[in-house]
């Protein structure tokens, strides 16, 4: 009884056989997802039908596209002696021959650096705030971003940055000073009021004494120049950064236990959600000047940002206010408990969790803001829907031209407002720290 | 360096603090900058190029204001106001002085407070219709879609017309000349209604401009000029003698080629007035002696202005027509310079 | 605080009034309504001021004045005689036609489209993912303009129907031309009209009444017989056949009416420029209240996801387990609940429709905006007055649609014990 018995099985494992072809790879992702049923299945085949009819109606229109002509009737004329008689291409041309008046509107040309600047700046300001990978200090830059980004588009006189800073400054200084003393209600009221003192009285004559020291001057740009995507992103951010803050403001105001401060909140926002965007644009053309001392004139830009700025903030309030609700009570009894005063309790407590919560809401609001800046043509801006594109329409040789430019328009808002949601979903699941 | 440079860089996105003073006169000469409100863009009378430089018909007697009141032709805000703003913008005193073919009426003045200060082109209202549709003449237009734009005195003349006429038709409201030429030339409308010299206008922007008749009846008047607000006469004045001017200019034959010729002086002591060799007008304007040379110096006289911008040898091709000198059968009429 | 509340409350000090926080809320309220009323009335002077400067008094006269000007699209009398205030009412009607019509394709849309895009077919999913995440990343102003221009530019003109040999066709067995202005449609119209009822503001037509209250009826009655049939069923377990007493309830009394009132179709036919007779409704109206209802439905889409998605996966189940097939648990069990959770967002979608209605600008559809805000206000000068006006109508009808639509939700809401 040495030997071993002879094994009559097999030691090892044969390898597993294929799945028939029906249930493996494409195919069974095929069935299963798209004829599972004999109606699934139709359904399927009857959809695939109608894409693949739209792609070849449009393929040859976008095949046959001209991206080199100066009018309308060259690009014709190039369609059809490079694809025969009666074919029909897009013009494409007309977009690089008008690319400036798309992004910049009457933006001098020679001074299209700064706008393209400001734009990049932009980004590298708001990388910090969006992503927590980079570094802290850069938050920095993002502060002084928007006086940079103001004497970048506009232009005047350098100092007018450290001019405007300078007022937050002496603000904050104030705060901190009489803040411990007075109380910070006080501290802040004093704050407030030293840094418009400053601005209104003292801004200017430092102003002048750094120019006569060290002249650094950019050529000024009238608001009338601004058009296209400048605008509409002038307005965008404008309108997303002011109103955030004054949306949290309102929102905490609505569900004040202050009856008077709680009327004041709920009256402006529904009134605001309750009138159209345009009504507040046409306010803010025809009947502000009318409200200010005789003979103050705003810039029409600033008009609109303001109303944009309003009307954005009354539905971000709404959105802000339905992330306190889902809070729980312990959370405020917690930090009443722990002896967190009101602001503080917002800060570091309530706030945190309601704009979690609010994320795509906000992110949505703002989404719509950014789409809302394309109605500033009803006051006369040049938007780079409709104004832009009837002022390239105006010229003669590209009379004519309809879908190239709405498509251009509409793949740069998408773009954008696409990134927008993604990023929104993105920062949702970064943050999410429940564990369900 | 002045001393408002904080508030002049604010200006430009913030405040314009500037608090009424006595008249706009004072004003525009503190600030240095005429703001006059012109058409968001109709070729040949106020169109800005690829650059965002404006010029035209109307433009040009802006320009002559700037430089007879700031001894400069270029230092002017052009403010595009459309139909619905041109008003509002000038009572809010957003714009000092109004050059953007609007008409002079009744409600204009007396309703809406406005002071037309001078007409500086005769105009009636006209249809264009394309040479496929094979009508001839206003009246057979019976039943037609019909562009107008909108906030015009040519949307209620339109409905006066057909009305009288016992005839029905489809209006199409539009904003803009850009946006009727795309709904005219796609064939939306059958029409396209507007004051001549704006038909004339558009036309020339058509590719095939050979296609579009403009009818024979003109079924308004439109005296158009520029507009002022009410309660400030010398403002009124100064626009109004600038507009004289370059008419009394084109009557004694002053034009921008022998403009520096005459102003040393020449016989005729109406041209010397004029031209500020003798007397002091523009003193009594608030303005100085060479105020008139200097209007006159931008583009030259009024006719000149007219063949250089509208006239025969632009695409717009407009005759002189009623805005000829009175001299020559139109209406051009300076009041005397005395 | 309730240190200080144990104190004596005798010993007040002016000091108190920012340091105890039982007078702070005071005191801050005081300031805060100081601060608003100073604003208000700083505002207020100055339109005074500006107003007396140039001379202009504000009034609303001139809503009683002729227009003078006729719209495109009226669905009540109105002629260039009638006032502006009359133009304005135009103009509102419009907006509210536009908007029913609007919310109720931006719902069918959006509930279609939301549940497809859970659909278990691929194809169909990701057709839906596509077409929601395009079209609602892109403003609403550019779907209306690109809308617009395809009926105006694609579209044949009227006179492409002209001829023994006409380049364009009218559908439907001759009765609908599609023209690059209007789509010309039949107009219902009787031989033997009861007339008109003038209201003062607007006509209500009698046939019209006449057939709802038919309608109402017959549906009253079917409604009645099914009761006495169900009770029929549960006396003797048998139910009778019913259809055709239904059918005969619900359609006889309105065709017996339509019959005696001479009902025909008035077909629009080719006349000089345009077409005349019958329903010329313009182009606006269709780009306006397709590109309203296909933006607003991607949204309606999204909420219809996330309520079907809130139900609880149980719930499915349950029904599964019940032996109820897949389209029978969406109706019965899964739709209801999520109902709960769609219908609060989808009223304020119903609102940023209506306020959407207001790009009827691009497509020169005369809503409130293009009558009383447009022309209105260009030809009087009037700006105040119309914008003012206009504002507090849209803030009426926005307060309306929400009461109308939080009355409906308390209703649908579940009765918690």
């Amino acid at each position: 009884m040495t030997d071993k018995p002879v094994a009559f099985f097999r030691t090892d494992m044969l390898p597993p056989s294929e799945p028939p072809l029906s249930q493996r790879g494409v195919l069974k992702w095929m069935r299963e997802n798209m004829f599972s049923s004999i109606g699934n299945g139709a359904i399927s085949i009857i959809t695939i039908a109608i894409v693949i009819y739209l792609i070849t109606l449009s393929y040859p229109w976008f095949a046959h596209s001209v991206w080199n002509a100066d009018s309308v009737r060259q690009c014709m004329t190039t369609v059809s002696s490079t694809w025969g008689e009666g074919a029909s291409g897009a013009c494409w041309a007309v977009i690089r021959a008008t690319w400036n008046l798309y992004l910049y509107g009457f933006y001098p040309v020679d001074q299209l650096w700064r706008p393209d600047l400001a734009f990049i700046l932009m980004l590298v300001a708001l990388a910090p705030v969006l992503f927590s990978q980079i570094p802290r200090l850069m938050i920095w830059f993002t502060a002084i971003f928007p006086a940079l980004g103001y004497w970048l588009i506009w232009g005047g006189s350098f100092w007018v940055i450290p001019a405007i800073l300078a007022g937050f400054v002496v603000a904050w200084i104030a705060y901190r000073l009489l803040g411990t003393i007075l109380g910070s209600a006080v501290g802040l009221a004093v704050g407030v009021v030293v840094a418009i003192l400053w601005w209104l009285l003292l801004a200017g004559p430092t102003i002048d004494g750094l120019s006569a020291i060290l002249p650094i001057r950019l050529p000024f740009v009238e608001s009338r120049n601004l058009g296209g995507f400048l605008l509409s992103f002038i307005v965008g951010i404008c309108g997303i950064g002011f109103s955030l803050p004054l949306g949290i403001l309102l929102s905490l105001g609505r569900r004040s236990d202050m009856p008077l401060i709680k009327t004041t909140c709920v009256v402006f926002i529904e009134f605001i959600r309750g009138v159209p965007l345009i009504t507040l644009l046409f306010t803010a053309s025809f009947l502000l000047a009318y409200f200010l001392p005789p003979g103050t004139t705003f810039d029409l830009v600033l008009r609109v940002v303001i109303m944009v700025v309003l009307f954005s903030s009354a539905y971000i309030a709404e959105v802000i206010r339905g992330g306190l609700a889902a809070i729980p009570r312990g959370q405020y009894e917690a930090a009443d408990a722990l002896g967190l005063d009101y602001w503080k309790a917002q800060r570091l407590i309530i706030m945190p969790q309601a704009l979690k919560i609010s994320i795509p809401g906000i992110v949505s609001s703002f989404i719509g803001l950014f789409k809302d800046t394309t109605l500033v043509i009803i006051v006369g801006l040049l938007d780079p829907l409709m104004g832009i594109s009837n002022a390239v329409r105006a010229n003669v040789a590209w009379n004519g031209i309809y879908w190239e430019p709405y498509m251009f328009a509409a793949a740069i808002f998408f773009i954008f407002c696409f990134g927008m949601s993604r990023y929104s979903q993105y920062l949702e699941r970064k943050l999410k720290t429940d564990h369900r | 360096m002045k001393a408002s440079v904080f508030w002049g860089a604010l200006t430009a996105v913030g405040l314009a603090a500037t608090v009424a003073s006595a008249g706009t006169l004072d004003d525009v000469k503190a600030r240095g900058i005429l703001n006059c409100g012109v058409n968001t863009g109709l070729v040949g009378f106020a169109a800005p190029d690829a650059n965002g430089n404006w010029s035209g018909f109307d433009v040009a007697i802006c320009r002559a204001v700037a430089a007879a009141v700031l001894g400069d032709p270029t230092k002017i805000k052009f403010v595009p106001t459309t139909g619905e703003t041109r008003f509002t913008s000038l009572s809010s005193g957003e714009i000092d002085m109004l050059a953007r073919n609007s008409t002079w009426t009744f409600k204009r003045e007396v309703d809406l407070k406005l002071q037309f200060v001078g007409v500086n082109y005769y105009d009636g209202q006209g249809f264009m219709v394309s040479k496929k549709l094979g009508v001839s003449s206003a009246k057979e237009l019976g039943g037609a879609t019909i562009c107008v734009q909108t906030g015009t005195t040519t949307e209620l003349n339109l409905a006066d017309y057909f009305k009288s006429h016992n005839m029905k038709y489809t209006p199409i409201s539009i904003k803009n000349d850009a946006e009727g030429k795309q709904q005219f030339l796609a064939g939306a409308c059958d029409a396209y209604t507007t004051d001549a010299s704006g038909l004339a206008a558009l036309r020339a922007t058509f590719e095939n401009p050979q296609d579009y008749v403009i009818l024979p009846e003109i079924i308004s008047k439109e005296p158009l000029g520029p507009v002022v607000r009410q309660g400030d006469d010398q403002w009124a004045s100064v626009v109004r003698w600038t507009l004289y001017a370059l008419i009394e200019a084109e009557e004694l034959g002053v034009t921008s080629a022998n403009l520096e010729e005459l102003s040393k002086g020449t016989d005729n002591p109406e041209l010397n007035r004029l031209l500020g060799s003798e007397d002091n007008l523009g003193g009594m304007l608030g303005l100085d002696k060479l105020w008139a040379k200097r209007a006159i110096a931008v583009g030259g006289n009024y006719g000149e202005i007219f063949e250089a911008t509208i006239g025969g040898s632009t695409p717009i091709g407009l005759a002189r027509g009623l805005n000829a000198l009175w001299t020559k059968g139109g209406l051009m009429y300076a009041m005397p310079f005395h | 605080m309730s240190i200080a509340d144990d104190r004596p409350a005798a010993r007040f000090r002016l000091s108190a009034l920012i340091y105890d926080s039982r007078y702070r809320a005071i005191t801050i309220q005081i300031l805060f309504t100081l601060a608003i009323v100073a604003l208000f009335g700083w505002l207020i002077s100055n339109a005074a001021t500006n107003l007396a400067r140039l001379g202009i008094t504000p009034s609303f006269d001139f809503l009683w004045n002729r227009a003078g000007y006729p719209v495109s699209m009226t669905l009540i009398d109105y002629t260039a005689d009638s006032t502006n205030g009359r133009a304005a009412l135009v103009g509102l009607i419009n907006t509210l036609f536009v908007s029913a019509l609007g919310c109720v394709t931006a719902t069918i849309i959006g509930v279609i489209a939301g549940v497809l895009r859970l659909s278990k077919n691929w194809v169909v999913a990701r057709l839906m993912t596509i077409y929601i995440e395009v079209v609602r990343n892109v403003p609403l102003l550019l779907w209306l303009l690109i809308i617009y221009a395809v009926f105006t530019q694609v579209t044949p003109g009227p006179s492409a129907y002209r001829g023994d040999n006409p380049s364009a066709h009218m559908w439907f067995w001759h009765s609908v031309a599609v023209t690059n202005r209007y789509v010309a449609l039949p107009s219902p119209e009787f031989w033997r009209s009861l007339g008109n009822i003038d209201l003062g503001i607007f006509k209500v037509s009698i046939d019209l009444m006449a057939l709802i209250v038919v309608i109402v009826a017959g549906v009253w009655a079917n409604r009645r017989y099914l009761r006495r049939v169900t009770r029929i069923q549960e006396a003797t377990g048998r139910r009778p056949t019913t259809w055709w007493v239904s059918t005969l309830l619900i359609l006889g009394p309105p065709i017996l009416l339509l019959a005696a009132l001479g009902f025909h179709l008035d077909e629009p036919t080719l006349k000089g420029f345009n077409f005349t007779g019958g329903i010329l409704a313009p182009n606006s109206i269709f780009a306006l209240w397709f590109g309203l209802s296909v933006y607003t439905a991607t949204y309606i889409a999204e909420i219809v996801r996330a309520g079907i998605l809130a139900v609880s996966k149980g719930q499915t189940e349950a029904a599964y387990a019940l032996g109820l097939r897949p389209n029978r648990t969406m109706s019965l069990v899964v739709l209801p609940q999520a109902l709960r959770v769609i219908v609060p967002p989808l009223i304020s979608q119903f609102l940023n429709l209506t306020k959407n209605s207001t790009l009827a600008f691009a497509v020169a559809y005369p809503d409130l905006g293009g009558t009383l805000g447009g022309i209105t206000l260009n030809q009087t000068g009037r700006a105040l007055e119309c914008i003012l006006l206009m504002m507090v109508t849209y803030l009426v009808v926005s307060l309306l649609i929400s009461l109308a639509m939080n009355i409906f939700n308390q209703s649908i809401r579940v009765k918690e014990r």
